[in-house]
């Protein structure tokens, strides 16, 4: 792996590997008009979402913790945000300028879809010919923040993809890159196994605290013992049999010597380089939006039999070590580890071609999920609306 | 050799298909990872890739062990060689 890439550098000091202006929708109600911007102005990119009304408290709270983020993001280079109302929009503008870059809020109340479209398009337009000019920068790799999930498991993920990601962890981890996994009920089965992986006692209490809380979750609302839906369907179909099979497998991707330094609410900015804990859901679009939320720039995604995931803001670099996967969805995978399974490389070796892969992608080559436009963009909710 | 299906560890009660195509009554190889062994067996069902073979007999109640770790209790008799999954064995969680 090489010491440097070529990244954009932010005002904040921060690196990001794209380039994006992105339209970004208070609301609801404010997707049509992003669209639409986003529509008239090239290279702009408009980030739908359902949600953001008669929201209350905590709910509310990550909602704009979630916008601010991804905003925030390094990966962007200029925001838009527009909204039905102004003070809400504004929340969102004064959040994302705290990072320095270029933010500009339209509400539609007392407008109209139509002006707004008209003003935000003119702004746009030039915030996608000022960031044309931004150049790459020479930037350590050890700045790159680094956030994994897994999806469409089934039993060669637990074999060979997780344990790729678990390899290519183990060296970004010694590299001193900030580095991010989650998925809190997907450690079910192997919850004791992330604790004695916990830097310090205070850890391990913060992590076993929100595996509780979501066990909690879990057993107020469910009608039977989830075998429906954890595993999912396409889970049981690729061989695995329970939570704690698939559970076991997940935990892979934190390999053998990284150490969690540090447990996070959702959508939070780690604090410091190392292996940090999120708490988050293991649905594949809610968790690497709330991992583009916190900052990190660059994804690793293994699937077994055959996650189509992307994001808006993040690349998505997804493997697989599914022989038969790699064959029908080729346009999916970035990285082919089947020749695990078939003992033709080793885990080092597949390590290696994962982070070649990253080194490609965060140098500018666009992968599987960009070119096929996948922008999955999924706020978590953690409750009714009012 | 050419592998057939895999075992994280020796003291696991079960081994993952890792090709496509597995016909009941074929003799079939088995590598164990962590130790870097391998073993053979007689498959009795048809088994689609990435799901497992029972590598020894399982009585209602026992635990099965994956990874050196427990995944779940055995519901329905396994005889040795016979496709394990979710019709035979069930979560201890939730």
């Amino acid at each position: 792996m090489n010491s440097t890439f070529m990244g954009y550098r932010r005002e904040n000091g921060r690196v990001g590997v794209r380039n994006h202006v992105i339209i970004l929708p208070l609301d609801d109600l404010s997707n049509s008009a992003c669209q639409a911007v986003a529509n008239n102005v090239a290279g702009t990119l408009a980030i739908v979402h359902p949600y953001g009304r008669l929201q209350f408290g905590e709910d509310l709270e990550l909602h704009f913790r979630t916008l601010i983020g991804a905003g925030s993001n390094p990966n962007v280079a200029a925001a838009i945000v527009i909204g039905i109302e102004k003070e809400w929009t504004n929340k969102i503008v004064e959040g994302i300028a705290k990072t320095g870059k270029p933010v500009f809020g339209f509400g539609i109340e007392q407008h109209g879809d139509i002006n707004t479209i008209a003003m935000a398009s003119r702004k746009a337009k030039e915030l996608v010919q000022w960031a044309s000019q931004i150049q790459r920068v020479e930037c350590p790799v050890n700045e790159l923040w680094v956030s994994c999930k897994c999806g469409e498991s089934d039993t060669t993920s637990g074999i060979a993809s997780c344990p790729t990601v678990g390899n290519a962890f183990d060296k970004l981890w010694k590299n001193g890159n900030t580095l991010l996994f989650g998925e809190t009920t997907e450690l079910t089965g192997g919850e004791h196994l992330v604790a004695a992986r916990c830097k310090n006692e205070e850890v391990r209490k913060q992590f076993q605290a929100f595996f509780d809380r979501y066990a909690e979750i879990v057993d107020k609302h469910k009608t039977s013992d989830l075998s429906e839906s954890q595993p999912t369907k396409g889970n049981i179909e690729g061989g695995l049999t329970t939570i704690e099979e698939k559970a076991l497998g997940n935990i892979q991707k934190i390999g053998k010597e990284c150490i969690v330094e540090g447990c996070l609410e959702k959508a939070y900015a780690p604090t410091g380089p190392g292996l940090w804990f999120m708490d988050s859901s293991s649905a594949a679009a809610e968790m690497i939006t709330l991992a583009a939320a916190a900052g990190f720039v660059v994804h690793f995604f293994p699937t077994g039999q055959g996650n189509i995931i992307g994001n808006p803001i993040v690349p998505v670099i997804k493997l697989s070590a599914n022989p038969r996967t790699v064959r029908t969805m080729e346009e999916h995978i970035d990285v082919d580890v089947s020749g695990l399974l078939r003992r033709e490389m080793n885990l080092d070796q597949a390590g290696d071609l994962l982070l070649e892969m990253m080194e490609k992608t965060v140098n500018g080559r666009l992968t599987s999920a960009e070119v096929l436009k996948h922008q999955e963009f999924v706020m978590t909710r953690l409750y009714e609306s009012a | 050799m050419s592998i057939d299906f895999l075992v994280h560890e020796a003291g696991d009660g079960i081994g993952v298909v890792a090709v496509e195509g597995i016909k009941a009554g074929q003799e079939l190889t088995g590598w164990i990872m962590q130790e870097d062994q391998t073993i053979t067996i007689k498959v009795l069902n048809d088994i689609p890739i990435g799901h497992k073979i029972a590598l020894k007999n399982f009585a209602v109640g026992d635990t099965v062990i994956k990874y050196g770790t427990d995944i779940g209790k055995v519901v329905a008799p396994i005889k040795k060689g016979e496709h394990l999954h979710v019709h035979n064995v069930k979560t201890k969680r939730w």
